[in-house]
């Protein structure tokens, strides 16, 4: 291969990671990303390139397809990092920071769980879930109803300590939070469960990971290919690993407890 | 030393009835009115009354309609105030309920019990009285919440069944006797109770929507609807005998007072009723609803290839965790999830064109700047300068003690005005703020001290004191005379 060649397809990967930074571009709709699509899937040596590139520039490729395009995702300590510390210092610190942080990752997490109820629906290449503001929020409240059962079964006295909030179970911290309250121009208080949870819509809608469909229910989302991906390839895996260490280990059935019985999934 | 669940128990009870204290311990200090002419707790507990009454199973009422249901029985206490004013007070009372203000809009208490270990611990108990909910059309509306309704009729935390079985009879016994202010009361009661009864029902379905699994539709759902059902008509049959009665004594009543404490009577137990037959139409569609809703979550496609459970194996397992080990999971799934970000740079045409655009022009900016129309400051010195520079010298004593009555005289020969400073310094005095003056580096302060001799003064009443200016010095930084033990010394009397 010539320098010359060897410049070219240097570009052509490059290129084709600068398509996956554009989360809204797909292949069906742009012929030349396409194209770009299919060579990463035939050519290997052109994979690699793909793969080196991303990875000089602090990225992670996770799958290029024909539906998704090609999903990035930042390695630690990239430029490309969004991290929770910047997306939480939004909202007002008027509860402990690492409270609020929990909130919203517990929400980002309940997204996700609503999107695909069933492990399988990760799997599945096909499957588009929907997801709405209502929704997220029954979820984790039905998560909460499902752990405080738990705790009064086991008859321990469990309110947090007063001295010691860090202590306080996560989804206390959830149950408290109002779902909803007035506020003076009559928009949605960012501070309740459901302010968070439409932020959170709102920002994976931007990173083009759900699609607005209507405002039904709060606002209604479906998701796209690309955030199945994302979730089923490192996302799940990156807090399955973090629950792992602390010996937090949850076995479920093979179609999922979402709906399913939620008795005995610990 | 014993600490038993019971005593926890009783802790929380109270912990909850310390909102409605705290309105009447905070109504002295609201600035807008003087909010003292209200009962607060009173206004509190019709609140939480009026909400729960407003409660049904979808909904409940809004902040509108229950703070105009508040205006008569705020209005009652003050009939004299303004609209506006009890309008603002069923507002503070109400936004106190939720406790606006705080991220949680709840309450918190700190409540102490034995660990297992056998030492003292501290713990907190998180309740709510109100909370606010939003409606499918996106209103807000209110409910009471468990705590709320405990602490609204003691003790309600019981068997439903059993306790409402108690009030009706209660209740019929009452109207035999005639007793109508009692018989009111029951049924009051007996309404929140088909309340409750109804709140259960509401949760049972609300969680079979979400996963038939999780309720036990075999045995304890259809008994429990079978009793409900049961117990709707022997309630129909009770509610619809005591109606006749009461409409009997109602018409029948002579005394305006028991005629109005009957008809009331018919009004709560016609609500009785209603409320028993949308419970019995929400019985009804039950069993309908859970053949509908394990249709849905039935009839999903098989499971094809293993994958992770984001609910049951992510979601609850981090929720059950701690705050502080939550954190590591949900950032490790939040830096995952969240995809690349895009830094933000400006392509060289919007660049150039963002350079090349002409500057704003200021003056579409800002409008004329109003002349602000100033009042001279009133003058609230009741002093003049004159005045203080005056008793300053008068005051000057650094060799010689003089009596007040001197002071006073020779004052009174230059005006009245100034008299009445030097009285007021002298008064001063008598407690001398000598760490102030200290702090501030004088030399001298001023002490007037009372060696019992009574003051003849047209104008001031009291001890004739003696005024001397005492040298300051940091070592005695504590006043020498003890103002307790001797009378007022110069009282005005004018």
């Amino acid at each position: 291969m010539s320098p010359k060649d060897a410049a070219k397809n240097a570009e052509a990967a490059a290129r084709l990671i600068a398509y996956g930074l554009r989360p809204k571009q797909l292949p069906a709709r742009d012929a030349s990303y396409a194209e770009l699509v299919r060579r990463y899937g035939e050519d290997r040596e052109f994979t690699q390139l793909t793969h080196a590139v991303a990875a000089g520039l602090g990225l992670m490729v996770l799958d290029v397809s024909n539906q998704a395009g090609a999903v990035l995702a930042a390695t630690d300590e990239s430029a490309f990092e969004i991290k929770m510390d910047s997306y939480a210092r939004q909202s007002k610190i008027r509860e402990r920071r690492e409270t609020e942080k929990v909130m919203h990752g517990v929400i980002h997490l309940a997204v996700a769980a609503l999107a695909f109820p069933r492990p399988d629906d990760l799997g599945n290449d096909t499957y588009v879930g929907r997801v709405s503001v209502d929704q997220v929020d029954a979820v984790v409240r039905e998560a909460c109803r499902i752990l405080d059962e738990r705790a009064e079964q086991a008859e321990a006295n469990d309110d947090p300590p007063s001295d010691a909030p860090e202590l306080e179970q996560a989804w206390r911290a959830y149950a408290r939070r109002p779902e909803t309250a007035t506020t003076k121009d009559g928009r949605l208080a960012p501070d309740t469960t459901r302010g968070m949870i439409s932020r959170a819509l709102r920002f994976l809608a931007e990173q083009g990971f759900l699609v607005h469909v209507n405002a039904d229910g709060g606002g209604t989302y479906r998701t796209t290919p690309r955030y199945q991906v994302q979730v089923r390839e490192l996302a799940a895996d990156a807090a399955f690993t973090e629950l792992l260490e602390l010996d937090v280990v949850a076995i479920s059935g093979e179609d999922g407890s979402l709906r399913a019985g939620t008795t005995g999934t610990l | 030393m014993i600490v038993d669940g019971g005593l926890a128990r009783r802790l929380k009870a109270l912990a909850c009835t310390a909102p409605l204290h705290d309105l009447d311990a905070r109504k002295a200090k609201l600035d807008w009115a003087d909010a003292t002419a209200y009962q607060m707790a009173e206004i509190a507990l019709h609140t939480i009354d009026q909400v729960t009454v407003a409660m049904d199973f979808d909904t409940g009422a809004s902040h509108e309609v229950i703070v105009r249901r508040l205006l008569p029985f705020i209005a009652a206490q003050a009939p004299h105030r303004g609209k506006a004013e009890h309008e603002k007070v069923a507002r503070w009372v109400l936004d106190n309920l939720l406790n606006v203000g705080t991220v949680d809009r709840g309450f918190r208490s700190i409540y102490g019990t034995v660990g297992p270990d056998g030492a003292y611990e501290r713990r907190a108990f998180d309740f709510k009285l109100l909370v606010e909910l939003s409606a499918p059309n996106g209103e807000i509306y209110l409910r009471a919440t468990d705590e709320a309704i405990n602490v609204l009729v003691g003790a309600l935390d019981t068997d439903v069944e059993s306790a409402q079985i108690a009030a009706e009879v209660k209740l019929e016994n009452l109207i035999k006797r005639g007793r109508l202010a009692d018989a009111k009361l029951a049924a009051e009661q007996a309404r929140y109770r088909t309340v409750q009864y109804g709140e259960t029902l509401r949760t049972i379905l609300d969680a079979t929507r979400r996963d038939v699994r999780s309720v036990d539709w075999e045995h304890a759902v259809p008994e429990l609807l079978d009793s409900a059902l049961e117990h709707i008509e022997s309630r129909f049959q009770a509610e619809n005998a005591i109606l006749r009665n009461i409409t009997k004594a109602r018409d029948e009543a002579e005394d305006p007072g028991r005629k109005r404490s009957a008809a009331e009577l018919v009004e709560i137990v016609t609500d009785c009723i209603t409320r028993h037959t949308q419970l019995q139409a929400r019985l009804q569609a039950a069993g309908a609803y859970f053949r509908a809703e394990q249709d849905r979550q039935q009839f999903a496609g098989p499971p094809r290839k293993g994958g992770v459970d984001v609910f049951g194996q992510i979601l609850v397992p981090t929720m059950g965790l701690g705050v502080g080990d939550a954190k590591a999971t949900v950032e490790a799934y939040f830096r995952a999830a969240s995809g690349p970000s895009t830094p933000g740079v400006a392509t060289l045409p919007s660049l150039v064109s963002m350079l090349l655009r002409p500057a704003p022009e200021r003056s579409t900016l800002v409008g004329e700047l109003p002349e602000p129309e100033l009042a001279p400051a009133e003058d609230t010195d009741r002093f003049s300068q004159e005045h203080w520079r005056r008793a300053d010298e008068l005051l000057d004593l650094t060799e010689v003690p003089r009596r007040l009555s001197g002071l006073l005289e020779e004052a009174r020969e230059t005006d009245a005005e100034l008299a009445r400073l030097v009285a007021l310094r002298v008064l001063h005095a008598y407690s001398p703020e000598v760490g102030a003056a200290v702090r501030t580096g004088e030399a001298t302060a001023l002490i007037a001290v009372d060696d019992g001799t009574p003051l003849d003064d047209p104008e001031f009443g009291g001890i004739d004191l003696l005024v001397v200016a005492a040298m300051v010095s940091a070592e005695l930084a504590e006043p020498g005379a003890d103002p307790d033990d001797a009378p007022a010394p110069a009282e005005e009397v004018a």
